[in-house]
């Protein structure tokens, strides 16, 4: 995805990630913004599936050819589901960080979280502010 | 476009050279009677012989002279690797320590034989700790990196001793990579301390984070931005006021030689990198040496053995009983690169203490000359405009710009920048370090660089930018054109890594 592009429908951490969410599932991943200051995407590890995540804190680190960083969590929860395609093509974060680049699906544990994250006005606000 | 001849040869392995049975040297007959078969037990012995590359003595040095001249290196062109220090080599140095007293001195040698070399690392001891205001030093730790694991592994045999277990250790999020890589090793936790937006250390953050758990602050003075920090005596304060102790990464001593001491910033420990500081060639990843000077509240936990003078003036090697001592141990088999002491003892005797603070002084001149070239507002293109410094105004041995602007504007990223150099003839500056500058660009130019040289590269800089307004981006996305090899594709050599010569 060569231009910036952030969706209406997912709410924004100020570390550059987002969140879908449907009802007390969440499905989680980096913007776009993040995917470009990355550079391409070398290997990403996922944590298991149980892994509990807490807001704020790192739950797992994406390796590009500029650096290892750690991705933070939006929002707290158990992870019920790791996008397993992303072991043998880490590039789809690059390519598609909204869709097939998704990280990581949790159960929320703290639903009321979500009022601490941002809209997609807040958050490219952010980014030219 | 055409290739280049060397683009052109193909480079083979020296295995894939040669013939069976082709020799450069042979061995003289035996002459004494063999060794008995149970010198060595059967199992540690080969059953065929190694598999070595057959060679004549032509191809040998045909074969590394053509390696190397696909190289880049110090003595091809300018090398401004920022927070490398790729400053030259005098070629005295090389002279001194090619003298077969120290390149043929075996490390085995009984000490009371050694004396000339012991002498040198005990002199070289007395040198740095009076640079760095720390009074006892080891020069075992044989890289920055293993410095810094033996400041921390320092720091906790001090907490551990006063039965104090913490598990804390900050670092400034400018932080080199290996501190918290050294951090981690240690068996310890990283705790990040933010920036202000001078470019120093976040003092509020700091002292929110200083409790009784954190063993140490690591930081480096000037920073990684080319920044001193001008709150050194309150972080200072506030670390020592937690009981904690203060560790300085010696990455930047090149812009505060004998002008101002960590010891007397109220450090505790230091680390030195004497192949960037005190001149070695380096860049190809050895050999480095990266001394430690620390307070006396940490001297007894020092590395074992100790280069040491009795009352008679005789050096020796100190190894203390294992059981009495409280030494942190041996990091290391032998003392340490002994090359790079009598180099850096050669620099540092050649230039006297004068002369250091002259580097230091030149270096941060010259780093101030070039920046103030690339922010020259009457320049065509604005390179400041694409280009800005990071943080401040000014800057001390290296500075660091974004190309943040330039990507946008111009739709080249700081990587095709560093490539296009290639064909300058420059070697790129430190790229996307650190990372809280957006596509950050990092210049080291070092004192042993000309006028004529920093003026070509702040040209080569405008140069490129000029290019990239008038005949687009694909010119710097595409280079380097004049290299032995083109843009390499990362992602493939990292995922897909292809080993041409099986070992």
């Amino acid at each position: 995805m060569a231009e910036a592009n952030y969706p209406a429908d997912l709410l924004y951490h100020p570390e550059h990630d987002w969140a879908r969410l449907e009802e007390l599932h969440a499905t989680l991943g980096i913007t776009w913004y993040a995917q470009d200051a990355l550079g391409e995407v070398v290997f990403f590890e996922p944590p298991a599936v149980g892994t509990e995540l807490i807001k704020d804190e790192p739950y797992a680190e994406v390796e590009s050819v500029k650096a290892v960083s750690d991705v933070i969590a939006p929002l707290s929860g158990e992870i019920v589901e790791v996008n397993q395609a992303l072991a043998d093509s880490p590039e789809k974060i690059n390519q598609d960080p909204y869709g097939e680049g998704w990280l990581v699906k949790i159960r929320l544990s703290e639903p009321a979280e979500r009022d601490g994250l941002m809209d997609v006005q807040a958050y490219t606000q952010s980014l030219t502010g | 476009m055409t290739q280049t001849p060397q683009q052109r040869e193909e480079t083979l392995t020296i295995f894939q050279k040669g013939a069976s049975g082709r020799r450069a040297f042979q061995c003289p007959q035996i002459d004494v009677p063999p060794a008995g078969g149970e010198l060595l037990p059967g199992r540690f012995r080969r059953s065929a012989p190694p598999r070595l590359p057959e060679v004549s003595e032509p191809e040998i040095v045909r074969h590394y002279v053509r390696l190397s001249k696909r190289n880049f290196d110090l003595d091809s062109g300018f090398y401004p690797l920022g927070s490398c220090t790729m400053k030259h080599n005098p070629r005295l140095h090389e002279r001194v320590a090619a003298l077969a007293g120290h390149a043929r001195l075996h490390p085995l040698q009984d000490p009371e034989r050694a004396q000339g070399a012991l002498e040198l690392m005990w002199n070289l001891q007395q040198a740095l700790a009076e640079i760095s205001g720390l009074p006892h030093v080891s020069l075992q730790p044989s890289a920055g990196s293993h410095g810094e694991l033996a400041g921390v592994l320092l720091t906790r045999a001090y907490h551990e001793a006063k039965g104090e277990h913490r598990h804390k250790v900050l670092t400034p999020d400018t932080a080199h990579g290996t501190n918290p890589a050294t951090v981690t090793m240690a068996g310890l936790e990283v705790v990040k301390v933010a920036t202000n937006s001078d470019g120093g250390v976040d003092v509020e953050d700091l002292r929110a984070k200083a409790d009784g758990d954190v063993a140490c602050l690591m930081l480096t003075n000037p920073n990684t931005l080319g920044l001193f920090d001008p709150n050194i005596a309150e972080i200072a304060e506030i670390v020592h006021g937690v009981g904690a102790t203060l560790y300085y990464d010696g990455a930047n001593l090149n812009a505060v030689m004998g002008i101002s001491r960590p010891g007397d910033m109220g450090f505790d420990i230091v680390h030195f990198n004497l192949h960037k500081s005190f001149t070695q060639p380096h860049g190809g990843g050895g050999p480095g040496s990266g001394p430690i000077a620390v307070s006396d509240r940490i001297a007894p936990f020092l590395p074992r053995p100790l280069v040491v003078r009795s009352e008679d003036g005789a050096f020796d090697l100190n190894h203390d009983s294992p059981t009495s001592s409280k030494s942190i141990g041996r990091l290391r088999g032998f003392q340490g690169n002994y090359g790079c002491f009598v180099r850096a003892y050669a620099y540092i005797c050649s230039l006297g203490a004068d002369g250091l603070k002259d580097a230091s002084e030149t270096a941060v001149l010259n780093a101030n000359y070039l920046l103030a070239r690339l922010k020259d507002k009457n320049a065509h293109p604005p390179v400041a405009e694409y280009l800005p410094l990071a943080y401040g105004e000014l800057c001390l041995h290296e500075f660091v710009l974004s190309g943040g602007p330039m990507k946008r504007a111009l739709q080249i990223k700081t990587l095709d920048l560093a490539k296009r150099l290639l064909d300058f003839g420059f070697h790129p500056p430190t790229v996307y370090f650190p990372l809280l500058v957006e596509e950050a660009l990092m210049v080291e130019p070092t004192e042993t660089e000309t006028k004529e040289t920093l003026d070509a590269f702040a040209d080569a800089i405008a140069q490129i930018l000029r290019e990239a307004e008038t005949d687009g981006p694909e010119v710097a996305q595409n280079a380097p054109y004049t290299t032995p090899v083109r843009r390499l594709d990362e992602v493939a050599a990292a995922k897909h890594p292809v080993i041409r010569q099986a070992l």
